[in-house]
């Protein structure tokens, strides 16, 4: 593990770097300069004087991103990361806000861990946005004080890695939630179907001897969550879809005008079942790696917007969890910090999607649904953006992560796309 | 480079047909008046069980002093596994003891090959999890060797609960390696998922499995899997897949009735079948010492 050390950015020339933003249509070498946290002027052969000059020839420059989707485990499970560690690993790679996951320990359900979550992250160079439970404790029984939660600073209500099984409470929740008008998130798996499964359900669960975990097990429960929130008039996220008939399910309730939203993360987009033959733990996710026909449709549904986020699911954990046997290993992997750099070389060389459509994935995307501000390479603007070399190849060792854990997917794997520098909240960081 | 046993999915037709060819010579030592041979001595196995096991284990344990090597026992119940202690830390404590070979049964698939990333030892898999039980395999493959001269051709049907069974799979991908042909018999709850991929027949009547096969192998049903909805009773999986001199006598052939027990008599196999004339069953347990004697020293290196 790393220490991210920033420093304020006071006056910052950025000189030639290509800057892609698909929210302002905007793909050109100009140069930035940035005042006081904010980009002053856009330009070509921009001058100041007495002005640090950052050289980012050969770099492209983004906005900065947004992970819809981390478990940053403060409070609780501070030995597999911090919030300060886990925005410095957002931070090293690209994603300059993130919504924390409410499955800490105390639970994310009462006002005063909202504004710990919020304390801890104003000291570092993320915007953080908490997700509150929609359940005390998460157990699907009582309602949360979900006004409160709300008034506090909670943008969203989930109870992460759970769906809600009581039908009847989601139905409360959603109603209740029309107060406020914030989405609800669920992660679709209906637990009696995934049972012990371990993996996708299919030939490769067969062969390696492993409970499997059908599609159905999703399948079942978007379906569920778009008749409520049909009937309910509520937003209702889909976390981290990962199967074809959930991409059809949502595609066809957006046509009837249905309020829900859904995202998918980098793994499901690139890994199928296949890559578990190694009984590698870090491959151990839910939901399961599925299938190369699956990964199809669902870049299909990012292609359309069906699918309107990538999220990481960041899910950190500590060693001596997950060096073990498969059968104990918990699920999950870090993706804050291979995120981008897995999408780049997977689907974006390969010609599969657009650069620009995984930006939108990825800066727009999550925060619409969140209903924060979207960054912009536009004068005037707040400086929140991350530089790249493209060209760039590295391979992310264990000791290589600014993140407490180092349970990555793409661990030993090269990737292209190296971070250059971020800048957020008046702060820069380059590695 | 390590020899390891960790799945007859992973192994060559010529390296089964060598383990077999060497299980049968083990068999003439083991009718010798003194059943023991020198091969192994000076070599230390550590027989690693996270589960428990009386036969494979025993069996396991005499292939070992019948090749005169040094065998020390583990068991998870009375380790430091009940302590607390990771499988990871475990084997590379036992490692630093200096030992050659580690047979290991684990309820995790993947165990064995997690291992052969921890230790320098030969692993040998006894069972992991629902994965492959090879060993189990390679002799009742052994026992058809015996019977038939050859399994080429042979039709083996598989009775039972093959879903939750790492027997059915060594067996399907050592059968298949040798030209055999193999069927699945139980009812669809059982049956895993993709299991024609396999290239497989798979039966829900076992009257038509009887007709078919040359060869039954029955598997045990776990008594906990009743009240877990995959069946529901004893008594319906008796009547319905439960293998019966009735159920044989409409066919006119010799069938072989096989089972790598421990038996449920009149669940499973009505009670006298597993002691008629039909039954290899403990032509199998003997075989098997035999066989684990011929796996222990090819993946020994002794003979290399």
């Amino acid at each position: 593990m790393k220490e991210l050390n920033f420093k304020p950015a006071k006056t910052l020339l950025i000189k030639n770097g290509r800057l892609v933003d698909p929210s302002t249509n905007l793909d050109q070498k100009v140069d930035i300069l940035v005042r006081s946290g904010k980009i002053e002027k856009i330009g070509n052969d921009l001058n100041a004087d007495k002005t640090e000059v950052l050289d980012a020839t050969g770099w492209v420059v983004f906005p900065g991103f947004f992970d819809m989707h981390a478990h940053l485990r403060e409070p609780g499970q501070e030995d597999q990361e911090t919030i300060e560690s886990g925005c410095a690993a957002a931070i090293a790679g690209g994603f300059t806000g993130l919504a924390t996951m409410p499955d800490t320990h105390p639970t994310t359900d009462t006002r005063s861990v909202v504004e710990f979550i919020l304390r801890e992250a104003g000291k570092t160079m993320a915007d953080v946005t908490p997700v509150a439970a929609i359940t005390k404790n998460r157990r699907g029984e009582e309602l949360a004080e979900m006004v409160e939660l709300f008034a506090a600073g909670a943008v969203a209500f989930s109870d992460a890695e759970r769906s809600l099984g009581n039908i009847r409470i989601l139905r409360h929740a959603l109603d209740y939630a029309r107060m406020f008008a914030v989405p609800l998130i669920d992660v679709c798996e209906d637990a009696a179907l995934a049972g012990e499964g371990l993996m996708n359900e299919g030939v490769m669960s067969t062969r390696l001897g492993m409970h499997g975990i059908p599609n159905v097990a999703e399948d079942v429960v978007v379906s569920r969550d778009i008749h409520l929130a049909e009937y309910t008039g509520t937003p209702v996220h889909l976390a981290k879809i990962s199967t074809t008939r959930a991409v059809a399910l949502v595609r066809d309730a957006k046509k009837r005008g249905v309020k829900i939203t859904c995202d998918v993360t980098p793994h499901h987009l690139i890994l199928t079942e296949n890559d578990l033959v190694t009984y590698n733990t870090n491959f151990k996710v839910k939901p399961p790696l599925r299938t190369q026909a699956d990964c199809n449709a669902l870049i299909a549904g990012l292609k359309d917007d069906t699918i309107d986020a990538i999220s990481t699911d960041h899910s950190p954990h500590a060693p001596e969890e997950k060096e073990v046997e498969i059968l104990v290993a918990p699920f999950g992997s870090t993706g804050l910090e291979t995120a981008f750099p897995a999408l780049y070389s997977h689907l974006v060389k390969t010609n599969r999607l657009s650069l620009e459509r995984i930006l939108k994935k990825l800066i727009s995307g999550p925060r619409n649904i969140l209903k924060q501000p979207v960054p912009a390479l536009r004068e005037g603007e707040a400086a929140n953006l991350s530089m790249w070399d493209l060209e760039a190849k590295r391979t992310f060792s264990a000791e290589s992560f600014y993140s407490r854990s180092r349970n990555a997917i793409f661990l030993e794997k090269e990737l292209s796309g190296v971070v250059k520098a971020v800048l957020n909240k008046g702060k820069i960081w380059q590695p | 480079m390590k020899d390891h046993l960790l799945g007859l999915e992973y192994c060559s037709k010529q390296e089964i047909e060598k383990i077999l060819k060497t299980g049968f010579s083990f068999k003439e030592v083991l009718s010798r008046p003194i059943p023991k041979v020198p091969t192994l001595r000076g070599k230390t196995v550590v027989n690693l069980f996270f589960e428990n096991s009386t036969r494979t284990r025993i069996s396991f344990e005499l292939a070992q002093k019948r090749l005169s090597a040094d065998t020390v026992n583990f068991s998870a119940s009375s380790s430091s596994v009940a302590k607390g202690e990771s499988l990871r830390d475990t084997i590379r404590n036992i490692e630093a003891m200096k030992i050659d070979m580690v047979v290991v049964r684990h309820k995790s698939p993947g165990v064995p090959y997690f291992l052969t990333q921890c230790t320098d030892a030969s692993i040998i898999n006894a069972g992991d999890g629902l994965h492959e039980h090879p060993t189990q395999g390679l002799l009742d493959i052994m026992t058809l060797q015996e019977k038939f001269g050859t399994v080429e051709n042979l039709k083996v049907a598989i009775i039972g609960d093959i879903l939750h069974s790492r027997v059915a799979r060594s067996n399907i991908y050592g059968l298949q390696k040798l030209g055999a042909k193999v069927a699945l018999c139980g009812p669809p709850t059982l049956i895993p998922v993709h299991a024609e991929d396999w290239g497989v027949e798979v039966f829900y009547d076992i009257n038509e499995a009887v007709a078919w096969a040359d060869v039954l192998n029955v598997l045990r049903i776990q008594l906990e899997r009743q009240g877990s909805g995959l069946f529901p009773s004893r008594r319906e999986y008796a009547q319905r897949f439960g293998v019966t001199r009735e159920k044989l006598r409409k066919v006119d052939k010799d069938i072989t009735i096989m089972h790598p027990g421990p038996i449920n008599r009149g669940l499973e196999l009505e009670h006298d079948l597993a002691d008629g004339e039909f039954s290899v069953i403990l032509n199998q347990v003997t075989n098997g010492v035999a066989l684990r004697m011929a796996v222990l020293y090819l993946k020994s290196g002794v003979g290399s």
